[in-house]
């Protein structure tokens, strides 16, 4: 590559592209560490502590909901705030799992989420293999029409939605929130991104010659490569489908709810309690605070491979 | 990826038969007349699959699509030209351009759209900015990068409803953590709920914990793309840290920013539960301080039980972000004229 002459001029899209792939990264022999791309410098001190700053910003919140649900309401209701956790934690839990009905919420929502991560998966993965490696008419078109949709705001829909459910009189059943949510546009596109990469032609030319028809080709050849895609993107739509929070909250009671519909009952009052409040809160977030905890890499890898190629 | 390949060449041999396979086998012969009519219309078969298969695969995307997605969202136009309650929604009466009328007429409304502009403001200017320092010092070489990574995603795994009850809690005016913080510097009491400015701030600062660490992880994939001899050569011209930043880091980062934008406007737009939990009421503050309008319309829809106008309301929100991309999409093709 030729050097530039002015960093400015360093951006054009036909430099980039000439450049070799796997460059970053690389310590320059000639330029040494001390004066190379950000990337090869290691971090300074002020780094290290911006870093742990907002590292400490992101999680303390979450360490104080669970101080705070482990209090009684009274200790709540003075200064300073508790900086520490007290004894009252599992009878708190307790009370929000029998009282705000976040027992039959987690129920609930596991359901929801699971079903519409399994679907999503499911059909991303076909969709998003046919605009990866297949030919078919206005498939570019097609494919602009998906990323689309995704600027469409729920509030769109959710009035007919309403209405359909009031029709049907499925409120508060949960197919009321499952069915509107079996797709994903995102999904679609994540999943056409990944394979676009990921799998070769050889491949599906080489399973067709043999006769395999299409939905083979999809079992034995499309869902082997687009497994790891297919984990990333069940865990991101499961930890969206978990958090959904307007159409739930108008389909659904505090009678059925979901985590998001229980938490929403007890931030209106349902329950005055300060401290059981926050153990709901804890009670809610906690099996996805301990699915980041094991799966937190491959989550963050996931996310910023769909960027990267986004 | 070896595997899965050969499975499916074994498997379709075995049991096609074809002329490719592992020699002479003891059915061959009496199934020779049959193999050759058999082949056209497996040929015939397998074109036709090849044909249409593709459009299966989609087809459920856009088959729910249609029916969860364009159908209501075309519905909702509907209805936003008739009179509709939420006790009677199948009663629709036509009123034509009523509820649009009315809404322009109406002060709440365009304090929600004037409050959601503010708080979107307040959210994405700060979260971006932060999320691309953020995502520069995680650039560097690190030890316990990818704690430094999980943990700025946790909030992402906490939903709005959680994260909301916990800082409305933390915002608290007599008891809460930040007053009580702010004390300790010798900062009076501030009273976050009540007032307009504090109220927004408050509200932002929910959405700014969640998405930060978001948008850092998409610019930083973003700036492990870029080839290191931008860099170098930028460092041979003798650019400083800070001008390699600027002038090599941030034009490569451009589509994602503009990517980032698009995406943060949308949700700014939207923005919903955070108000609702916040005040703990669809009025968003005692004086509708922030109240915004995906609140204003489920207050309208929900409580006021007008469905018909909560409709206007949505399609209002639909207009201003078709708008919005518009305006993207006009900055864009300039930025990519500017090359």
């Amino acid at each position: 590559m030729v050097l530039q002459s002015t960093p400015a001029r360093a951006k054009s899209k036909a430099e980039r592209a000439a450049s070799p792939p796997g460059g970053a990264g690389v310590p320059h022999p000639r330029t040494g560490r001390k004066r190379g791309a950000g990337r090869q410098l290691h971090g300074g001190k002020v780094t290290y502590a911006v870093l742990v700053l907002f590292s400490l910003g992101s999680l303390l919140p979450l360490v104080w909901t669970a101080i705070a649900a482990s209090r009684d309401n009274q200790r709540l209701a003075e200064t300073p705030p508790p900086l520490w956790f007290g004894s009252h934690l599992g009878s708190n839990l307790m009370t929000a799992w029998n009282d705000a009905n976040m027992g039959k919420a987690l129920l609930n929502t596991v359901v929801v989420a699971g079903t519409i991560a399994v679907t999503t998966v499911l059909f991303a993965t076909l969709a998003g293999y046919a605009f990866a490696k297949l030919r078919f008419r206005a498939k570019n078109l097609l494919l602009l029409v998906v990323i689309g949709t995704m600027m469409v705001p729920p509030q769109l829909s959710v009035v007919p939605l309403f209405m359909a459910v009031a029709e049907l009189e499925w409120t508060n059943q949960l197919q009321a929130v499952i069915l509107p949510m079996l797709v994903s546009a995102f999904g679609v596109f994540f999943m056409r991104q990944y394979l676009a990469g990921a799998l070769p032609l050889e491949l599906i030319e080489a399973a067709r010659v043999d006769g395999a028809h299409s939905l083979r080709v999809v079992w034995h050849v499309v869902f082997p490569v687009a497994r790891p895609a297919m984990a990333v993107l069940g865990m991101l739509t499961f930890v969206m489908a978990w958090n959904e929070f307007f159409w739930p909250i108008i389909a659904l009671t505090q009678d059925n709810p979901t985590v998001q519909v229980a938490l929403t009952g007890l931030g209106r009052g349902y329950i005055p309690d300060q401290s059981v409040i926050m153990a709901g809160a804890l009670l809610g977030t906690l099996p996805l605070l301990i699915a980041f905890a094991i799966f937190g890499k491959q989550i963050v890898g996931g996310i910023m491979q769909g960027a990267i190629k986004g | 990826m070896a595997p899965p390949d050969t499975r499916v060449r074994d498997r379709s041999r075995a049991s096609t038969e074809g002329p490719q396979g592992n020699g002479p086998t003891s059915g061959e012969r009496p199934g020779a007349g049959r193999r050759v009519g058999d082949s056209g219309r497996v040929s015939r078969l397998h074109r036709w699959d090849a044909k249409w298969s593709p459009y299966a695969f989609i087809a459920p995307f856009f088959l729910f699509f249609a029916v969860f997605g364009l159908f209501p969202l075309l519905y909702t136009g509907w209805a936003s030209l008739h009179s509709v309650s939420l006790h009677h929604p199948t009663q629709m009466e036509w009123t034509g351009w009523h509820n649009y009328s009315r809404l322009l007429e109406d002060e709440f409304f365009w304090n929600a759209l004037r409050n959601t502009f503010t708080i979107g403001v307040l959210s994405t200017v700060p979260q971006l900015l932060m999320a691309l320092g953020l995502a520069h010092l995680l650039n560097y070489r690190l030890r316990g990068s990818t704690f430094f990574r999980v943990a700025m995603l946790t909030p992402y795994a906490t939903s709005v409803a959680a994260a909301t009850l916990v800082f409305a809690m933390l915002f608290g005016r007599d008891y809460g953590m930040i007053n009580w913080v702010l004390e300790l510097v010798g900062i009076d009491h501030v009273d976050w709920e009540n007032g307009t400015w504090t109220s927004q701030i408050a509200v932002s600062s929910i959405v700014i914990w969640r998405w930060t660490g978001y948008n850092t992880l998409i610019y930083l994939a973003a700036m492990q793309a870029i080839p290191g001899d931008l860099y170098e050569s930028a460092a041979l011209d003798g650019a400083s840290r800070w001008q390699q930043f600027r002038h090599v880091t941030i034009p490569a980062l451009k589509p994602t920013i503009l990517f980032t934008i698009i995406v943060s406007t949308i949700g700014a737009t939207q923005l919903f539960g955070e108000p609702l939990l916040f005040g703990g009421s669809q009025t968003g503050g005692g004086s509708h301080q922030f109240q915004t309008l995906g609140l204003y319309l489920y207050e309208q829809g929900w409580f006021n039980f007008h469905l018909g106008r909560a409709s206007a309301i949505a399609w209002a929100m639909f207009l201003i972000l078709i708008l919005i991309g518009l305006i993207n999409w006009l900055i864009g093709r300039r930025l990519q004229k500017s090359h």
